[in-house]
C-alpha cells in the first residue's frame, strides 16, 4: 500500500501507438547504452586485480631469469611504467580491438580468441539445446502435477542436477559410456583424422558441425556428432535442472494468479490454461533469470571443456592459469564480460518483446 | 549453522506440512548432520592422514585397488582414497563457514546503508554489485586466488585464500538481497511512521529496518553453502585449490582422477565426486524445504484465506 | 420462470495447519431471472467464498458440503456444481453463471490482448465460428459495454486501458458468453468514485437491456441501495436477514442488520453536530502557498506533477477535510507536511516557520495515522514499544520507567486494554491496531494531526467506532488535523471544512456542509452525484436526476 503507488496516475489509454513504439526504442537504446559500463567495471577490475599481485612478465618468468633479464623484459613490455598509464594504454588498446600478446607463447590474444572462441560457442548451443528440450517440458509438467508424484520426480532431479559439479557429472558420463560401454568418444571435438580433414576445407567456420555439414561428408557429421554427446549433455543438464526449476516456480505462481481463476471461470479448459494462458506470463521471469545465468554457463564450460579436453576458450584458460600467463587469461576474461553483458541486454530485449507492459 | 536453522524452523508446520516437503527437509537435515559430524569427527573416522603416503607395512602405493587395507583403494601419488574423502569434508566445512562470515558481514552492512540511504553512494555500489554479479562467480574466484596467493597455493594461506575467493563472489549476492530487502521494507508505513516521530537514521537502521530485512538470510545461506562447496570444487579441479599436503580437497582430487578415469579407474573420482554431491544436495535439500515453508504463495496446505476475527489480515 | 440459482445449505471450511476452518456455515439462497441479490457483509463473514462456490473456483484446500445449484431459468435448477464432473463444470462455467472480479486489473492477463482474451471464452465454448467472426462478436460486445471506439481497444494490452474500461472488458467478457447470472464480487470496491459509478450503471443495463441477473458481493450500503433488488446480510459464514431492499433499510429486522446500518455513514444528512473550535483568528498551523510536489520520472523519463500550486491554512483546532479521488494528490499533500516527500516549489510554512531540512523541531508536533494499520506498526516490536517510540526519541529523559507509564496511559486513553500492552501488532485486529496508531500518533500531544485515510482499510462497523474515538480525542485535545480521505461521507462527519482536490489542484474549498450540500464547481458536483447513498429509496430518486437533486442541506 505505498502512498507513491497510490498517487500516479492510473493506467490513462495510450493516445496512439505511433507515439508508444518510440517509447521501446528509447527503451532499447538506454538498455544498450548500459553495456558499456557493465564492461568497464568488470575489465577495469580485473585489470586492478591481476596488477595487485605484481607483473605477469615476473609472474611467468620470475623465477627463471636473472634480475637484469627480467628487467630489460619487463622495460620492453612497458611493465615497469606508472599503473595508471599502463590502465589508460590497455583500455585504449582494448577500445581498438587489440587485447594483448599471451607472454609464454607470444602470439595475440584476438588470435587465441579467434582460434577456440568457435568451440566454445559451439558447446553452448548444444547445452543450450539440450536445457531448452530437458527444461522447459519438464518445468510445465511438474507444476502442472505439483506436489504429487511427478512433480516430487521432477523437483528431486533439478536439485541433483545442480548438487552434481559439472565435472563430475562429465567424469561419469565418460566412464559408463565412453570406457565402460563404449559407445561414445571420450574426449576431443572430433577424431584426429576428422579434425585434419576439417581444417582443410576451403573456408572454415571453426563450428565444426557447421563445417562437417557443409563438407558433406557422412563419416565427419557422425563424428563430429558423437564427440557432441557427452560434454553438451554434461552442460546441458547443469542449465536444464536450473530452467526446470525456474519454469517450474513461474508456472505456479501465474497459475494461481487472479486471471487465470478469470479465465477458468468462463470455462477454458485446464491444459490450455496452462499452455496458452499461463505459459507466456511465466516466461517473462524465466527469460530474466535465464539472462543471469548464463554468466554461471560460461563458468561450467570451463569446467567442461576441461574434463572433456574440448579446446574452446574454457580449456585454454585453464592451461593459461597453469601457465601463469596473465595477459591472455585477462583477455579471455574480458571476453566473457563482454559476451555475459551483450547477453543479458538480448535477455531483456526478448523479455520485453514477450511483455507488452514494456513493450507500448 | 545447522543448530540456527533446526531452533528457526517452524516446527507446528514441520509436522503437518506436505508429505514431500517434509521428506525434503528431512533428508537435506540429514544430509547436512552426517556431513558437519563427518567434519568435526574427521580425525577420528578416517583410517590414515590426508598427506600420509606409508604406514608401519611401508608405501601405500599407486592407484592400488580397492581393499581390506585401503576400502577405496588408493590414489595415483599414492594416498588412501577413503581417508582424503572423509578429511575433505572437513576442507569443505571450513570453507564454508569462512566464505560465509567473510561474505555476510560486508555484504548485509552495504546493502543495509546503501539502500537506506540511496543516492550516489548507492548507484555506485549497484553498479559494481550489477557488474560482478554478471561475472562468473568461478573466474572471480580465480582472479581473487591469483591475487590472494598469486596462482601458488602455499601451504599457510591455502584455505584461507580458497575462502576468501569463495567469499568475494557471495559479496554482491548478500549486497542484493539484502539491499533489494532494505528498499522494500523502507517504504513500509511502519518506517514513514519512524520518520515522521523524527527518529534518526542510524535508530531506525538498526530498529526498524535491519532486523526486518535479513529474516531471508538463513535461506540464502544454505544455498550459499551449495556455492561455497561447488566453487571451490571447481577451483580444485583448475588447480587453484589447495595443495595435497596442506589439506585434503574433493576438487583437486577430483582433477588428479580426469587421467584415472580414461584408463578405467573409478574409485579414485567418485568418492570425492559424490562427497560433493551429497554435501551439497544436503545444503539444496535443507534450503528448498525451509523456502516451502516460507514461502505462502508455494504452499499448499496453509494458503487457505482463514478469514480473519474482525477485519485485520495479520501482519506478518 | 424460476429460480437460475439455488443454494441449499452450503458449508464451506479450509485446511489449515491447525485443522479444518469454517468459512461458511449454512446458507441458502436462490436468485430469480433478472433479479439483482446483494450478499452484504464485513470482512471474514463468508460472502466471497460463497460467491466463489457458485462457479466451482474455491481453492484446493476447501471443503464443501450441500448443494449449489444452477439453472438456465427455464426449469428448477438441478445441476450441482459441487458435485459436477470436470466437463461438465465448465461447460457451466461462463453460460450459466459468469463472475466479475474486484480488482479488473489483476483480473486480465497483462500479456495478452483484451479480444484475444475475450474471444478465449466464446472459443471454449464453441462459439463464434471462424476466428474472424469471434473477433467481430468480441468487437460488439465491448461497443455494447460502452467501450469507446471497440474496433482499436480490441488489440490493446489491459495496461492500455483504465481501471473504468477494464472493469468493462471484464464485464463484457461475463455477457459475450450469454451467461444468465453474473456474479460480481466487489466490483467497484477498486474504483474511484465516479468510476464506480459508471460501472454501476452498466450493472444496471445488463440488467435492463440483458435481462440478466446479478449476484452482487459487496460491503457497500450505498451499492446496496443503489442496485439491488434483494439483500441478504451475513455475518460470520451465515444469513442472518434476507430482505427486499426497501424493507431492509427501512425496517431492518435482525440486530446486527441494524447495528451495520446504523455504523454507515449517511451522506447528506449533515455532519456531527460540534462547537466551532477552530481558531480563525490564530496563528495558522500549516499555510501552504502555490505548493508543489514533483515525483521524479524513471531513467530520464517525464516526472509525475503530484501537487500543482495548491493554497491553503489549516488553523489551530479545526479538522480540515481534503477529499478527491486517485492521483489527486491529497496523500501527497499529507506527506509533504509530516515531511515524508520533498516539496518541489511554493511554500510550505508550519507552526509559522518556513520548513526546513532540520525536521527534528517540527517533528514532535505532528502525528500521523496511517491508512493501513497492518503495515503501519514494526512486526517485531511490540504495541507498547511503539507507541513509546516517539517518547524514546524527544523525551528520553523521562526515563524507561516514566515513559511505559505514558505508553500505558496513552492505551487507555484510545481505550485498548491493557493486557494488549505486550502484544505484537499482528495479534490485534484491524480496528485496535489503527486505535494503537492514534496512540503513538499522539504520545507527544501534537499541535497537529495528519490522518491519511486512517478508516478505509476497516469494516465499516470498526470504522464508526474509530471515527467516535478521533471526534472524542479531537475533543478533548484540541488538535488539528488534516484529514485526507476519499470517503465524502466520512468527511462530511468529521471535517469543519473541505478541500476537493482534482488532477493536483483545488476544485473547491469551503465550509463542509456547504461544499458538499451545495457544491459550486463541476468537478464537486459529479463526485457528489456519484456516491451512492445508503438509502434506496433516496438513491432511485438520485438516479432520475443526478446532478440536479445533489443532497439536501442540513
Amino acid at each position: 500500500m505505498s502512498t507513491l503507488t497510490q498517487e500516479t496516475p492510473g493506467a490513462v489509454a495510450t493516445p496512439a501507438d505511433g507515439a508508444a513504439g518510440y517509447g521501446f526504442a528509447r527503451y532499447l537504446v538506454v538498455r544498450f547504452l548500459l553495456i558499456i559500463p557493465t564492461v568497464l567495471i568488470l575489465v577495469s577490475l580485473v585489470f586492478f586485480l591481476m596488477r595487485l599481485t605484481g607483473d605477469p612478465i615476473s609472474a611467468a618468468f620470475g623465477d627463471r631469469l636473472t634480475p637484469d633479464q627480467l628487467q630489460a623484459k619487463l622495460h620492453q613490455a612497458g611493465y615497469d611504467r606508472p599503473l595508471p598509464t599502463q590502465y589508460l594504454d590497455y583500455l585504449r588498446s582494448l577500445a581498438t580491438g587489440d587485447f594483448g600478446r599471451t607472454v609464454t607463447d607470444n602470439q595475440p590474444v584476438t588470435h587465441v580468441l579467434g582460434t577456440y572462441g568457435a568451440a566454445t560457442v559451439e558447446l553452448a548451443c548444444y547445452a543450450l539445446l539440450v536445457a531448452l528440450v530437458i527444461g522447459v517440458p519438464l518445468g510445465m509438467v511438474a507444476a502442472a502435477h505439483r506436489d504429487r508424484a511427478p512433480d516430487a520426480a521432477l523437483r528431486l532431479f533439478a536439485i541433483l542436477t545442480y548438487a552434481t559439479p559439472v565435472f563430475f557429472v562429465g567424469l561419469l558420463l565418460k566412464l559408463v559410456f565412453a570406457i565402460w560401454l563404449g559407445w561414445l568418444p571420450s574426449s576431443g571435438r572430433a577424431s584426429t583424422g576428422v579434425q585434419l580433414f576439417l581444417q582443410d576445407q576451403t573456408s572454415t567456420t571453426g563450428v565444426y558441425l557447421i563445417d562437417a555439414l557443409r563438407s558433406g561428408d557422412g563419416t565427419a557429421i557422425t563424428d563430429v556428432l558423437r564427440h557432441a554427446v557427452l560434454p553438451g549433455l554434461a552442460l546441458g543438464l547443469l542449465v536444464a535442472g536450473i530452467l526446470l526449476r525456474l519454469v517450474r516456480t513461474n508456472l505456479i505462481g501465474t497459475l494461481s494468479a487472479d486471471y487465470i481463476d478469470a479465465a477458468r471461470s468462463r470455462g477454458v479448459a485446464p491444459l490450455r490454461l496452462v499452455t496458452h494462458h499461463a505459459t507466456r506470463p511465466a516466461l517473462i521471469p524465466v527469460v530474466t533469470v535465464l539472462g543471469l545465468q548464463i554468466a554461471g554457463l560460461l563458468g561450467g564450460a570451463v569446467l567442461t571443456e576441461t574434463t572433456f579436453e574440448w579446446k574452446g576458450l574454457g580449456y585454454e584458460l585453464a592451461h593459461y592459469l597453469t601457465v601463469r600467463d596473465f595477459p591472455a587469461v585477462q583477455g579471455i576474461v574480458a571476453l566473457f564480460a563482454v559476451v555475459v553483458a551483450v547477453t543479458n541486454f538480448l535477455v531483456d530485449v526478448a523479455a520485453a518483446l514477450i511483455d507488452p507492459r514494456v513493450r507500448y | 549453522m545447522a543448530l540456527v536453522l533446526v531452533r528457526r524452523l517452524p516446527l507446528p508446520r514441520l509436522r503437518t506440512g506436505v508429505g514431500v516437503q517434509r521428506a525434503m527437509l528431512l533428508t537435506g537435515l540429514v544430509l547436512t548432520a552426517l556431513f558437519v559430524l563427518t567434519a568435526v569427527l574427521g580425525p577420528a573416522l578416517a583410517p590414515h592422514g590426508y598427506a600420509q603416503l606409508r604406514d608401519t607395512e611401508g608405501l601405500f602405493g599407486s592407484q592400488q585397488h580397492p581393499s581390506g587395507s585401503h576400502p577405496l583403494g588408493t590414489t595415483i601419488a599414492g594416498y588412501d582414497v577413503l581417508s582424503r574423502t572423509i578429511w575433505g569434508a572437513r576442507t569443505a566445512l571450513l570453507i564454508i563457514l569462512a566464505a560465509l562470515l567473510l561474505s555476510v558481514v560486508p555484504g548485509t552492512v552495504l546493502g543495509l546503508v546503501s539502500g537506506y540511504l540511496g543516492g550516489r553512494l548507492d548507484r555506485l555500489l549497484v553498479g559494481l554489485a550489477d557488474a560482478l554479479y554478471a561475472f562468473p562467480p568461478l573466474l572471480l574466484a580465480i582472479v581473487m586466488s591469483i591475487v590472494i596467493s598469486g596462482g601458488q597455493s602455499s601451504l599457510v594461506g591455502g584455505l584461507g585464500a580458497a575462502a576468501c575467493s569463495v567469499a568475494v563472489s557471495f559479496v554482491p549476492q548478500y549486497f542484493r538481497v539484502v539491499r533489494a530487502e532494505v528498499i522494500r521494507v523502507k517504504s513500509e508505513p511502519f518506517v514513514d511512521a519512524a520518520r515522521v516521530i523524527g527518529t534518526g537514521p542510524w535508530r531506525i537502521m538498526t530498529r526498524h529496518v535491519l532486523r526486518n530485512s535479513v529474516r531471508t538470510l538463513p535461506l540464502i545461506f544454505t544455498i550459499n553453502a551449495s556455492e561455497a562447496i561447488l566453487t571451490l570444487a571447481g577451483l580444485g579441479f583448475l588447480g587453484f585449490g589447495i595443495e595435497p599436503n596442506s589439506a585434503a580437497e574433493w576438487g583437486y582430487d577430483l582433477n588428479r582422477a580426469v587421467a584415472d578415469v580414461t584408463s578405467g579407474i573409478w574409485w579414485t573420482a567418485i568418492p570425492p565426486g559424490l562427497g560433493i554431491v551429497l554435501t551439497v544436495l544436503g545444503t539444496t535439500l535443507l534450503g528448498e524445504g525451509l523456502t516451502d515453508l516460507a514461502d505462502p504463495r508455494l504452499r499448499r496446505r496453509t494458503d487457505a484465506p482463514v478469514p480473519p476475527a474482525d477485519g485485520g489480515g495479520d501482519g506478518d | 420462470m424460476t429460480d437460475l440459482l439455488r443454494i441449499e445449505d452450503l458449508h464451506v471450511s479450509f485446511a489449515t495447519d491447525t485443522g479444518p476452518a469454517p468459512a461458511v456455515g449454512g446458507v441458502s439462497l436462490s436468485v430469480a431471472p433478472g433479479e439483482v441479490l446483494a450478499l452484504v457483509g464485513e470482512s471474514g463473514s463468508g460472502k466471497t467464498v460463497t460467491a466463489r462456490s457458485v462457479l466451482g473456483l474455491l481453492p484446493a484446500t476447501a471443503t464443501a458440503h450441500g448443494r449449489v445449484l444452477l439453472g438456465d431459468g427455464t426449469a428448477d435448477p438441478e445441476e450441482d456444481v459441487l458435485t459436477a464432473s470436470p466437463a461438465r463444470l465448465r461447460a457451466l462455467r461462463g453460460t450459466h453463471a459468469a463472475m466479475v472480479f474486484q480488482e479488473p486489473s489483476t483480473a486480465l492477463n497483462p500479456v495478452f490482448t483484451i479480444g484475444w482474451q475475450l474471444t478465449e471464452g466464446l472459443r471454449a465454448h464453441g462459439h463464434g465460428g471462424s476466428k474472424s467472426e469471434r473477433r467481430a462478436l468480441a468487437i460488439e460486445w465491448l461497443d455494447k459495454v460502452g467501450i469507446p471506439d471497440p474496433a482499436t481497444r480490441v488489440d490493446h494490452y489491459p495496461h492500455q486501458l483504465s481501471g473504468g474500461q477494464k472493469q468493462r472488458a471484464v464485464i463484457a467478457m461475463a455477457l459475450a458468453l450469454g451467461t444468465r447470472l453474473i456474479v460480481a464480487d466487489e466490483p467497484t470496491t477498486a474504483l474511484d468514485v465516479t468510476v464506480q459509478a459508471e460501472i454501476l450503471e452498466l450493472l444496471h443495463r445488463c440488467r435492463t437491456d440483458f435481462g440478466t441477473a446479478v449476484l452482487l458481493i459487496t460491503h457497500n450500503m450505498g451499492v446496496v441501495a443503489d442496485l439491488a433488488d434483494r439483500v441478504a446480510v451475513m455475518r460470520a459464514g451465515q444469513v442472518v436477514e434476507q430482505a427486499p431492499v426497501r424493507d431492509l433499510f427501512a425496517a431492518p429486522a435482525a440486530p446486527y442488520t441494524r447495528e451495520l446500518l446504523a455504523a454507515v455513514p449517511d451522506f447528506g444528512t449533515g455532519g456531527r453536530a460540534r462547537p466551532a473550535a477552530a481558531d480563525v483568528a490564530g496563528q495558522p498551523v500549516v499555510r501552504a502557498s502555490q505548493l508543489v510536489v514533483d515525483y521524479p520520472g524513471r531513467l530520464g523519463s517525464k516526472g509525475f506533477r503530484a501537487v500543482d500550486g495548491v493554497n491553503f491554512e489549516i488553523h489551530p483546532g479545526e479538522m480540515l477535510g481534503l477529499v478527491g479521488e486517485s492521483g489527486s494528490g491529497k496523500t501527497t499533500i499529507g506527506r509533504a507536511i509530516a515531511g515524508l516527500t520533498p516539496v518541489t516549489g511554493g511554500r510550505l510554512e508550519l507552526f509559522g516557520e518556513p520548513l526546513t531540512r532540520k525536521r527534528k523541531a517540527v517533528a514532535g508536533r505532528i502525528g500521523y495515522v496511517f491508512q493501513d494499520p497492518a503495515t503501519s506498526f514494526n512486526p517485531l516490536l511490540t504495541i507498547t514499544d511503539s507507541i513509546a517510540e516517539p517518547l524514546v526519541v524527544h523525551r528520553r529523559e523521562l526515563g524507561a520507567k516514566e515513559i511505559r507509564t505514558q505508553a500505558e496511559a496513552l492505551l487507555e486513553a484510545v481505550h485498548l486494554p491493557r493486557a494488549y500492552a505486550d502484544r505484537y501488532p499482528h495479534e490485534l485486529s484491524g480496528g485496535q491496531r489503527q486505535r494503537a496508531s492514534l496512540a503513538r500518533a499522539l504520545a507527544l500531544r501534537p499541535k497537529l494531526l495528519v490522518a491519511d485515510e486512517p478508516t478505509s482499510a476497516l469494516d465499516v462497523s470498526v470504522q464508526a467506532k474509530v471515527l467516535d474515538l478521533f471526534a472524542e480525542l479531537q475533543q478533548e485535545l484540541g488538535f488539528a488535523a488534516l484529514f485526507v480521505s476519499h470517503d465524502l461521507a466520512v468527511v462530511e462527519q468529521v471535517a469543519d471544512r473541505v478541500i476537493v482536490l482534482h488532477r493536483g489542484r483545488i476544485a473547491e474549498e469551503g465550509a463542509t456542509s456547504q461544499v458538499l450540500g451545495s457544491p459550486q464547481d463541476d468537478y464537486t458536483r459529479r463526485l457528489v452525484a456519484a456516491l451512492p447513498v445508503p438509502d434506496p429509496v433516496r438513491q432511485a430518486r438520485r438516479h432520475h436526476s443526478p446532478v440536479a437533486e445533489g443532497v439536501t442541506g442540513p
